[in-house]
């Protein structure tokens, strides 16, 4: 198990890196390198060249900014996870990040590894759908953001195009009134999920104003669970709203039959996971009782 | 203080080396020079080869030789059929490079020799195989169908033999039964996955003529014996070490896997020493699995719940060859019986090529299977008599007076008959109710449900015949300068502790300090009679040979001491390193008495210079070794078991299942084991937890999983669900000590013993909790949620 | 700790271009040309000699051959040599002191018989002592220990006595005991 050959190039700037890869389709960015690198030692990819991040210090930046949380790409997970000023800004991505892989995983792997790889059973693509966040590619043409709904097209496909680079993700703060909660059914800890989602709910006068829910593992790509919100706007989180919000839930699901589960049992799993989050996150609106 | 060794909680002597990585596992050892191997493997299940081009291959810088079954020479044949078996009417067994045909998916094609791994590797992909694919049947039921496609075309219905083992009469047990209850189970295949997968490195030495084979293997004295045949060299021109070995599970008994043949081959050709190391996938794709059977099992029971009798016919898949003989299923048939009396019974099965990786024993070895047909029927027969799950198995234990129970006529994977030899299984299960407190559970079971929580309990009973034969042989001898005590056996270690154990056992008669007990063993130039490291066999057959050995050494120390210090040898105690004069302060150290019994000519230090011939204490009149003695202290002994002696227990766990989301959450979990006495019982703790953590993969997590093409599916760790620490319980381990009579240590194995009951723990336990949705019963291990969830949604529908 | 770290093999005549890299390891500075695709766990086994990180799956999943890389445990499966070019690197053999005395987690390990065959326990060690080093008051909950060493397989022990040995180290650390 060791991978082909490659050349490699650690460029110091981001205009360095664009460059490299702008000249070589077959040439991929390497960030934390956890997804990566087991597909290359597996020789299922086998990139001409690795364009290494690792150099360029302006991809670590990371801030607070009002009530947009940049994360810079090269940001290694655990340092989010840990970061006091990210946590207290938006608490659920520490919550979420607490489910992807192991620590030491987390500790190398990177933000924007983990986005741009779009697996569609990952956590942090959910995330990122489920709080409206975007991210920001860069290429020799210039600079874009895309919002997280655009981004993820497919299982580990992005709208990225070659040559371009996420260089930045934007996860907001969380709103004022809003609780949030994440919640999955993986096989061990640390797997990806077969079913995971993840709830924002938004309180004023116990009614829903605001819902936002994502879902990871249950189609072929991170999922806004859109019928679920709408049947818990303007309705208290719980109840008959509800039950009908999980089971609108289902219609989502569009992962087919794999080995670990079946649709009907991934059905199941995301009504569930939508009430138990939904009654989670409401619970932890602050000022609720 | 007390001086006993035996019985004592010892920390381990290996261990400080490995936990500073000082370890010295086979990709360890720097041999100067080495090349390093890579295989092609077939990617069809079954075809016929059309072509081979290795010449890409050839050609590439930095490859320097490619073998295929044209240049191996004599070794393009089949490899030996290892256990051979009378009514193994149709044994098949594989070349060490695919000649004309394919039968699996990992069968070696090739081997590419390469100065590393790298290129190695970049040249398997340059090797071009032209297939003619050919059917496959991959599922065991359908594998024996008249017209399912043959894994070998002269073997019909891909039965490698019909065999029949009975005791009693059971069709009579049957006439008279007043219940007879049914079940079919299905056990899925599976694999070790030992984290150092299969390793060797082989060096020969043209002007000695001398080949050295450092494997990874459980057993250095059968490869050696195999390669002395193999290549026509005699034996004392074989050296084959495992040195440090990083798990084996049965993975490692199973011999030859190709490599293990063609790295000495290539290593000899070529001139230079040659490394193959395993990489995961090869050991998902190409090492020995083991698990899958199929059982129709039938028990003959009383109104009052005795069982009578018990017809079991199964199914066995051994994969596309056969190269262990039976010896799986074998134990599983003899097995079967359990702990209960069950007077008459009849096993019938027959093992079933599919085209897959053989299957050789993995740790169990057709127990686990065993124990969950027998006791997932017990369950069923409680639940239709109206009775209690423990009163069932209460009212069939052989009881504390029955031993030995005599199994007449079966005969063991040993060649010997089946006797349980001794045992307390009742009062075993009194303890386990006890401290799981079943009462209690029930209590808590019902306020659980209440507030819509699902508690379920589990019981598994399993017995497990150990120490097989035939032999093993123990070497004890006390050096003369450093005083320290040198052990040596025929066996291997991959981690079981035989080191500290054994350490135990010599040191509780020489009463030497544990930590001065060199244990070498996994050496054939230490040691050359013997076995190997299976069948939890360690403890009973070195572990006596050595102790044999160690009494005669202790006589010989004794004598020796009662001598240099004048005194009857009833006034000898052994302990501290040292031989003492009872009550007083005078002693002489086990490097003197070493000294002193080994007539010297040089003095190298001051204890040996009284050992020198003019020194007044080696004065004789006579030869200075008096004739019939033997210099120094040593002394050898062999151990060679009646039969397999008998070790049992009993887990329960509470197990709670959240219907939504069909997960499960183990919240208690209770294990009580009895391998005799125990020689060090934290080891023991450790061979039992480790086996139980096994039995959970096999419960709830692990199996082989192919597509209907026989492509495997899940030849890796991320999708070969190994638990971590997260998803194996902590397990409360109970003690019970019986004796066996069959050897004078009264030990009996315990390296097999957990895995064996858990699947049943887990299914029994999860049917228990959901119980009130009214889900049938679990019938197939591993269970999943999947699984769970169909099972529910199928009662929901009914 | 000067001169554990071996020399390596000769290079081989190959297409491969070489790469510079230099980095401290158990702090000792080393300077290697290596290709591009060496893994960082073969450059620590083969080039530096260092056997003590094993190499169990090489996909990042059984932990076996984490090291410390700049302050923080990763596997070296997962990275390549020249990726630590500038990094420091604590590999087993720098756990233990100069005279082989055991680390408190080392000593946790033997007394709470947390190793059986020893393959796996180098990656254990490892990625304990990074995370007692950077958890000064660890939660020492059953559940908590297991979520932490989860990222490790061991097929040997089924994780009850490293459970114990993550506990005892953590007290050994803090000077009990």
């Amino acid at each position: 198990m060791k991978p082909a050959l490659f050349e490699y190039v650690a460029p110091r700037s981001v205009e360095e890196a664009l460059d490299a890869l702008a000249g070589d389709e077959m040439a991929r960015p390497l960030a934390g390198g956890q997804s990566l690198i087991p597909t290359m030692n597996f020789r299922i990819a086998a990139p001409s060249t690795l364009v290494d991040l690792r150099r360029i210090g302006a991809l670590e930046a990371r801030a607070v900014e009002g009530d947009v949380i940049r994360v810079g790409a090269m940001t290694r997970q655990r340092d989010l996870e840990r970061d006091e000023a990210v946590r207290r800004a938006n608490p659920l991505i520490a919550e979420v990040l607490g489910n992807v892989a192991h620590i030491v995983i987390r500790n190398r792997g990177t933000v924007g590894g983990s986005i741009a790889h779009a697996d569609a059973a990952a956590e942090l693509p959910c995330m990122l759908v489920a709080t409206g966040g975007s991210v920001v590619a860069r290429s020799t043409g210039g600079e874009r953001t895309i919002a997280a709904e655009e981004l993820f097209l497919f299982h580990m496909t992005t709208a990225l195009e070659p040559g371009e680079l996420l260089t930045e993700v934007r996860i907001p703060a969380l709103p004022p009134r809003t609780g949030y909660a994440f919640q999955e059914v993986a096989r061990r800890h640390g797997d990806y999920a077969l079913a995971g989602v993840c709830a924002l709910v938004t309180l004023r006068d116990g009614v829903c104003s605001a819902v936002r829910l994502a879902a990871c593992g249950i189609a072929s790509k991170p999922t806004r669970l859109a019928a679920a919100e709408t049947a818990l706007l303007g309705a208290p989180p719980e109840g008959e709203a509800l039950a009908d919000a999980a089971e609108a839930a289902r219609e989502c699901v569009t992962a087919g039959d794999d080995r670990q589960a079946g649709l009907d049992y991934r059905s199941d799993l995301v009504a569930a996971l939508v009430r138990r989050t939904v009654a989670k996150a409401a619970g932890r609106v602050e000022g609720r009782a | 203080m007390s001086t006993r060794r035996f019985g004592e909680r010892i920390e381990r002597n290996a261990d400080a080396a490995l936990l500073r990585g000082e370890g010295s596992f086979i990709d360890d050892i720097d041999l100067p020079g080495a090349l390093h191997a890579a295989f092609a493997r077939s990617t069809v299940a079954r075809a016929k080869l059309r072509s081979v081009d290795v010449s890409a291959a050839e050609a590439l810088d930095g490859v320097v030789r490619v073998y295929t079954c044209e240049n191996i020479g004599a070794l393009d044949a089949p490899l030996p059929l290892l256990i051979p078996a009378p009514d193994l009417t149709h044994p098949k067994t594989q070349r060490p490079l695919a000649r004309d045909d394919v039968f699996y998916v990992g069968q070696c094609i090739a081997m590419v020799v390469a100065v590393d791994r790298y290129v190695a590797e970049d040249a398997v992909r340059l090797i071009e195989i032209d297939y003619d694919p050919l059917p496959v049947e991959m599922d065991l039921d359908k594998a024996v169908m008249d017209d399912a496609p043959r894994v070998h075309p002269d073997v019909p219905n891909n039965v490698a033999g019909r065999f029949c083992v009975e005791t009693g009469d059971t069709d009579a047990a049957f006439a008279e039964a007043e219940h007879v209850t049914r079940i079919r189970v299905r056990l899925e295949r599976s694999t070790a996955a030992p984290l150092e997968c299969r390793a060797i490195a082989a060096r020969w030495e043209a002007v000695t003529g001398e080949l050295t084979v450092w494997d990874s293997t459980q057993s250095t004295l059968s490869v050696r014996g195999g390669l002395a045949s193999l290549f026509r060299i005699d034996e004392d021109k074989v050296r084959v070490i495992a040195p440090n070995v990083g798990g084996g599970f049965g993975q490692k008994i199973m011999m030859f896997h190709p490599d293990e043949m063609l790295v000495p081959l290539a290593a000899m050709e070529l001139g230079r020493p040659v490394k193959y190391i395993e990489d995961r996938v090869e050991n998902f794709i190409g090492a020995s699995q083991e698990r899958a059977q199929i059982h129709t099992l039938e028990i003959a029971a009383m109104k009052d719940g005795r069982v009578i009798g018990l017809r079991d016919d199964f199914l066995h898949d051994t994969g596309a060859f056969i190269p262990y003989g039976v010896a799986v299923a074998l134990v599983s048939a003899t097995s079967i019986a359990g702990p209960y009396r069950i007077p008459n019974f009849r096993v019938t099965f027959r093992p079933v090529y599919l085209p897959a990786v053989q299957v050789t024993p993995y740790r169990g070895c057709g127990r686990p299977h065993a124990c969950y047909a027998i006791e997932r029927a017990m369950d069923q027969l409680a639940g239709e008599l109206g009775l209690d799950r423990f009163e069932v198995r209460r009212r069939n234990f052989i009881g504390k007076d029955e031993f030995p129970y005599l199994r007449e006529g079966l005969i063991f994977a040993d060649g010997l008959h089946v006797s349980h030899d001794s045992g307390a299984y009742e009062e075993a299960l009194e303890t386990l109710c006890r401290t799981i407190d079943v009462d209690g559970f029930r209590a808590a079971q019902a306020a659980a449900r209440e507030e819509g929580r699902y508690l379920g309990l589990g019981l598994g009973f399993y017995v497990e015949g150990t120490g097989l034969g035939p032999y093993e042989g123990g070497h004890v001898k006390i050096h003369p300068i450093t005083g320290k005590v040198y052990v040596n056996t025929g066996l291997t270690d991959q981690g079981q502790g035989h080191e500290t154990v054994f350490a135990q056992i010599a040191a509780e008669q020489t009463g030497a300090r544990v930590d001065d007990v060199i244990v070498v063993e996994g050496d054939t130039g230490a040691f050359e009679w013997g076995v190997a490291t299976f069948a939890s066999r360690a403890a009973v057959c070195s572990g006596n040979a050595i102790h044999m050995a160690a009494v005669k050494a202790r006589a010989q120390i004794v004598e020796a001491a009662a001598n240099m210090m004048e005194c009857s040898q009833e006034d000898i105690e052994l302990r501290d390193g040292a031989a003492w004069v009872k009550g007083t302060d005078r002693s002489a150290t086990l490097a003197e008495i070493a000294t002193a019994t080994n007539p010297l000519r040089y003095a190298f230090n001051k204890p040996s210079a009284s050992a020198t011939q003019f020194a007044p204490a080696s004065r004789h009149d006579g030869p200075q070794l008096a004739e019939g003695r033997t210099p120094g202290i040593e002394a050898t002994d062999y151990y060679s078991p009646p039969h397999a002696t008998w070790a049992f227990g009993a887990h329960a766990a509470v197990i709670e299942v959240d219907p939504e989301l069909c997960t499960i959450e183990v919240r208690r979990y209770v294990c009580i084991h009895d391998c005799g006495r125990m020689i060090n019982p934290t080891i023991v703790e450790g061979q039992v937890m480790g086996g139980i953590a096994q039995g959970v993969g096999g419960a709830f997590y692990e199996r082989c999983e192919f597509d209907e093409d026989g492509t495997p599916l899940n030849a890796n760790f991320m999708d070969f669900l190994m638990p971590y620490a997260t998803e194996v319980p902590d397990v409360e381990i109970l003690h019970s000590e019986t004796p066996t009579p069959l050897n004078p240590l009264g030990v009996k194995g315990v390296g097999e013993a957990g895995t064996i009951p858990v699947a049943q723990v887990y299914a029994s336990a999860v049917e228990d909790a959901l119980r009130p949705f009214g889900i049938a019963p679990i019938r197939e291990a591993p269970l999943t949620p999947d699984a769970i969830h169909r099972m529910l949604r199928q009662a929901r529908k009914s | 700790m000067a001169g554990r770290i071996g020399q390596g093999t000769p290079p081989r005549p190959s297409p491969d271009p070489r790469v510079a890299v230099s980095m401290t390891v158990n702090g000792e500075r080393i300077e290697r040309e290596v290709s591009p695709r060496m893994l960082l766990s073969d450059f620590i086994r083969h080039e530096l000699r260092l056997t003590g990180t094993h190499v169990g799956c090489e996909h990042g999943v059984c932990g076996c051959c984490t090291v410390i890389i700049d302050g923080h445990a990763g596997r070296s499966c997962l990275a390549f040599a020249v990726q630590a070019d500038g990094a420091e690197i604590r590999t087993i053999e720098s756990v233990a002191g100069p005279d082989g005395s055991l680390h408190p987690v080392q000593r946790a390990f033997r007394e709470c018989h947390g190793l059986q065959c020893g393959y796996c326990t180098p990656g254990f060690v490892m990625a304990i002592v990074d995370y007692l080093e950077g958890n000064e008051d660890p939660d020492l909950s059953d559940d908590a220990i297991r979520a932490v060493l989860s990222g490790n397989l061991c097929r040997c022990t089924g994780y009850k006595n490293i459970v114990a040995a993550f506990r005892r180290s953590a007290a050994l650390m803090r000077g009990a005991g």
